[in-house]
């Protein structure tokens, strides 16, 4: 009970006080019958800080951790070297236990910190504003066909996925949409060298809000998304670009540069690190300024204290759920705070040098990854292009060879079987992601490992 | 007398004296150890970086297509140990559970444990990627699924979906579950019906999964109206989405009764769980007959809120709504192994009816970690005197404060983990909002204020189980003092805080003429 202060003591003088006989006494609103006599049974009761640690370390020991393996797995959640100082910063109390900013007096720490994230996102994107973040980069997308629904007023319905999307985010908008009124059209995904944006622009016509495109795509592949901005925006449909890796965001154009109106996308490369996919960080910006009150999620604005002094504030609350109820742009409430902290101080620590460089160092190593395996009997790279994640074929099945190859301490990279169980053309694929922790030797060990098994 | 840095920012002039601050004006801005600080992007450069990287090589292969970013993205760098003083002064500026008491109502500040942090931190947690094969993660699945574990035990329930990323999400996924049911049987049900003392986050979630939200009032008492509600219920109500204990801090003493109607009617009741902590151990909602209910596990079990998130927020199901609960989730097999269900291995284990998914991967591990690790520090004993102590302090507080602060709900019992005042009686205009302000200068964070919305100028209290009953004298003693001030018309309330950071800062300007990034001078 080593985090509960009161005393016996207090505990009788304060039931004294608030005229108590004992504590159930203060629990008399709720019905006898329902009331627990004792602790509930089949459960452990209090333990000491060092058996507690002593229990998940234990249970931490069995799981593979990256750093222990040849690592090559991406598909929307990115290995990345996290400087030592950001999780010293993270852990301050002043950051880590702070609530949300409603009294922006005392909370000008956070505040600051979130302009200056939304001023990062904003720029990295190509847009005009970024919020203050959500929760993860799969509903932030679903989050952002809602408002292009928004913004259609209901007049438009369609909602176009690219087949290249993330699954799981496809997955996340599919689900979510069965209880509006928006239709889903996606297209099955295809395994070709080159995204197929004619496919993705045939479907777009006057009924679309929105056409969703992953950049760079799920396969890895780069596509071109001037054009389909281009013709979305012909039919008056909005362009939503979700990208996964913000790290490619440093070599490749940006999102906003290339038209899209809404740009989504996944945080934890920068600072989160992968924590078993959670809790990871939402991006969410728009090009346009005029959209801002459509955005859903918090927003930091700058404004000035009643000495004129600058300070912070969370601002265009008449958005959200605490004021318009059921009329609020979304029921999101809480954001994702510390992690935007996390990726503001990852951030700031590569400034934009930095980032280019990480960027390149990347592409570099993924380049070098994709002509060693190249040379892999029985091993062709699928992409055209790409940044630091590409798919290869095995010839093979290869979820089959993922498993084989983790219990030698390789992790060699996401297996498409087990993104898209129902597509059988995909049985064979593998999609390898490369970043700055991926060493020469591991791509030599994961190259080898599949010499040894595709033989 | 401003002293410009070296890039040209300059701090403000120091404020007009008001009598408080007798001293000298600084050429910095700074006072002592009450420190300025600029932005990221007026101290930092575009070749500024602290991180060693090499420089690209001129002949380095390159993939991109064309699409190389050629403009400079606009981002500037501070070495590492500018970034390490940047972000400390910027702490400096927050109020934080770790400083003080944190007394916001609803939101449950409570101290968060190093332990946790500790833990979570573990490698095995923090650097396992969410699709590693199977035989990987089997301590990942263990912690997700010896979580759901007690969480379903906790509660009384029969499942449990933990992908939900926050409270808010926990919400709408079980709703989803509800519709879902419903749909199952052919039943299309349109309205969810929303007690005027529920969360903000409960009528636009039922909002956003496609119902019509209808209000039931609440009683004098500050409860859900049976009788309103019992006449409300009929074959097109969907939902009654009630939170319990509710946002006035009271237990719903007809929770039973509310229930058996609501299923009678054909409907499901959905819990708010975020008051959990006042009842853990001591009650479990199943008893009661909730279809369904999230629980802000940063809330009740301890994970840090981090200025705003992560949360995580897992939804307890009934026996009815699990067949619909949400891929993904783990299931512990005969041999005690624990095995994840994913889209392509959900038939496997009979559960076809998933209303799909709501996230990519499995939910908040790092919240998970954090708050078994909360929970097996306590145990099942421990949890339930986290409950009885919680709602003891906030008795506490209550009755410490009723002869001066008009506390609305008081004379009908005790109240659970919150305790609620409105601002009946306050002088000259004087406003909850001045009260709060005067909280700050006295060095506490504010209560939450206006909220719930049942009371006027509400302020709602919640003290949580880990402070001591010193703690809470001193805190009463200030709170009665700023209250004293506030019913006395006290005029210079309405100037407070005159020692934060920052004064009042001016909310309407930030909205009418929103300026949501930086930008450059410079360049206007």
């Amino acid at each position: 009970m080593r985090y509960l202060p009161l005393t016996d003591t207090d505990r009788g003088e304060m039931l004294a006080k608030v005229g108590a006989a004992n504590i159930d006494d203060l629990f008399v609103d709720v019905p006898e019958e329902a009331r627990l006599k004792g602790p509930i049974e089949g459960l452990p009761l209090h333990a000491s800080e060092m058996a507690v640690e002593k229990h998940m370390r234990r249970l931490s020991k069995k799981n593979l951790a990256a750093a222990d393996a040849a690592f090559f797995l991406g598909a929307g959640a990115y290995r990345h070297h996290v400087p030592a100082s950001v999780d010293h910063i993270i852990q301050r109390g002043e950051f880590l236990t702070a609530y949300t900013p409603y009294q922006p007096e005392i909370a000008q720490g956070t505040l600051q910190m979130l302009f200056e994230f939304q001023t990062q996102v904003a720029r990295l994107y190509g847009c005009a504003v970024a919020n203050a973040s959500m929760y993860d980069g799969s509903t932030a997308c679903w989050e952002a066909v809602a408002m292009a629904s928004r913004i259609a007023r209901g007049k438009r319905k369609k909602v176009v996925l690219s087949g290249a999307l993330h699954p799981h985010y496809a997955e996340v908008v599919k689900t979510m949409a069965k209880f509006t009124d928006d239709e889903i059209a996606s297209a099955k995904p295809a395994i070709q060298a080159k995204p197929d944006n004619a496919g993705l622009i045939a479907r777009i016509d006057e009924n679309t809000s929105c056409v969703v495109v992953q950049y760079p795509d799920i396969l890895g592949r780069i596509p071109d998304l001037a054009e389909i901005a281009e013709a979305a925006h012909e039919k008056g449909a909005l362009l939503i670009a979700v990208n996964t890796e913000p790290v490619a965001l440093g070599a490749i154009k940006s999102p906003g540069e290339l038209g899209a109106d809404i740009v989504v996308g996944e945080g934890q490369a920068l600072g989160v690190g992968l924590q078993f996919g959670g809790p990871h960080l939402g991006l969410f910006a728009v090009r346009d300024e005029k959209h801002v009150r459509q955005m859903p999620g918090r927003l930091c604005g700058e404004t000035v204290d009643a000495e004129g002094k600058r300070g912070f504030v969370l601002t265009l609350s008449t958005r959200e759920q605490h004021i318009r109820r059921e009329k609020a742009t979304s029921n999101i409430c809480t954001n994702s705070g510390l992690c935007a902290l996390a990726f503001n101080v990852h951030m700031t620590l590569l400034g934009e040098k930095g980032l280019r460089r990480l960027a390149a160092e990347n592409h570099r190593l993924a380049c070098l990854t994709a002509d060693r395996l190249a040379k892999v009997p029985g091993v062709t790279i699928l992409n055209d292009t790409f940044f630091n994640e590409f798919t290869i074929r095995l010839g093979t099945d290869a979820r089959q060879v993922v498993r084989d190859l983790a219990d030698n301490g390789v992790l060699a990279g996401v297996s498409l079987g087990r993104l898209y169980p129902q597509v059988e053309e995909f049985a064979d694929s593998l999609l390898v992601a490369v970043t700055e922790t991926t060493s020469e030797e591991d791509i030599e060990t994961l190259a080898s490992a599949l010499e040894e098994k595709l033989a | 007398m401003n002293a410009p840095n070296k890039s040209g920012w300059k701090p403000e002039m120091n404020p007009a004296e008001d009598g408080m601050h007798n001293g000298p004006a600084t050429v910095t801005g700074n006072r002592a150890l009450m420190l300025e600080e600029p932005l990221l992007f007026e101290i930092g450069h575009a070749e500024t970086t602290g991180v060693d990287l090499p420089e690209p090589p001129a002949d380095a292969p390159n993939r991109l297509g064309g699409f190389d970013r050629a403009e400079p993205i606009g981002l500037v760098g501070l070495t590492e140990p500018e970034t390490v003083r940047h972000y400390t002064r910027l702490s400096r500026q927050n109020y934080a559970i770790d400083l003080g008491l944190f007394p916001l109502g609803s939101c449950t500040m409570k101290h968060n444990p190093r332990l946790n942090e500790k833990v979570a931190r573990m490698p095995g947690f923090a650097d396992v990627h969410p699709l590693q094969p199977q035989s990987t993660i089997r301590g990942a699945l263990e912690v997700i699924n010896e979580l759901a574990h007690w969480l379903i035990e906790l509660t009384g329930m029969e499942g449990v979906a933990m992908s939900p990323k926050a409270g808010a999400h926990g919400e709408l996924c079980g709703i989803l579950c509800i519709r879902a049911a419903l749909e199952a049987r052919g039943d299309a049900r349109k309205v969810v019906l929303v007690p005027e003392s529920a969360h903000g986050t409960n009528p636009a979630t039922a909002a956003f999964a496609g119902y019509e939200v209808e209000d039931i009032p609440a009683t004098e008492d500050g409860r859900v109206d049976l009788a309103a509600l019992k006449e409300r219920l009929g074959p097109d109500v969907a939902a009654v989405m009630i939170t319990n204990p509710n946002t006035c801090g009271l237990f719903e003493r007809d929770m039973k009764a509310i229930s058996d109607a609501v299923h009678e009617a054909g409907g499901f009741v959905y819990c708010d769980g975020a008051n959990f902590n006042a009842i853990v151990g001591k009650v479990r909602p199943g008893d009661l007959g909730v279809d369904a209910m999230h629980i802000n596990l940063h809330k009740t079990f301890s994970t840090p809120h981090g200025g705003g998130g992560p949360g995580s927020g897992p939804v307890v199901l009934s026996e009815a709504l699990c067949p619909y609960g949400p891929l993904p989730f783990t299931a512990r097999m005969k041999d005690g192994s624990v095995q994840l269900v994913e889209e392509e291995n959900a038939a496997e284990f009979g559960h076809t009816d998933a209303f799909g998914r709501m996230t990519a991967f499995h939910g908040q591990m790092g919240m998970f970690t954090r708050a078994l690790t909360y929970i097996l520090s306590h145990g099942a004993d421990g949890l339930k005197q986290v409950a009885e102590d919680a709602v003891l302090n906030a008795n506490y507080v209550l009755r410490s404060l009723e002869d001066i602060l008009h506390a609305p709900y008081a004379a009908s019992g005790p109240c659970m983990h919150e305790a609620l005042f409105g601002d009946k009686g306050f002088e000259n205009g004087l406003s909850t909002l001045d009260l709060a302000k005067g909280m700050i200068d006295e060095g506490y964070h504010p209560m939450t204020v206006y909220f719930p919305l049942v009371v006027h100028g509400a302020m709602l209290v919640e003290p949580t189980e880990t402070e001591s009953k010193a703690a809470l004298d001193e805190f009463i003693a200030a709170f009665r003092n700023v209250a004293e001030r506030a019913k006395g018309g006290d005029e210079a309330l309405k100037q407070a805080p005159y020692y934060a950071p920052r004064r009042r800062l001016d909310e309407t300007q930030a909205a009418r003429k929103p300026v949501l990034a930086w930008s450059d001078p410079n360049m206007a």
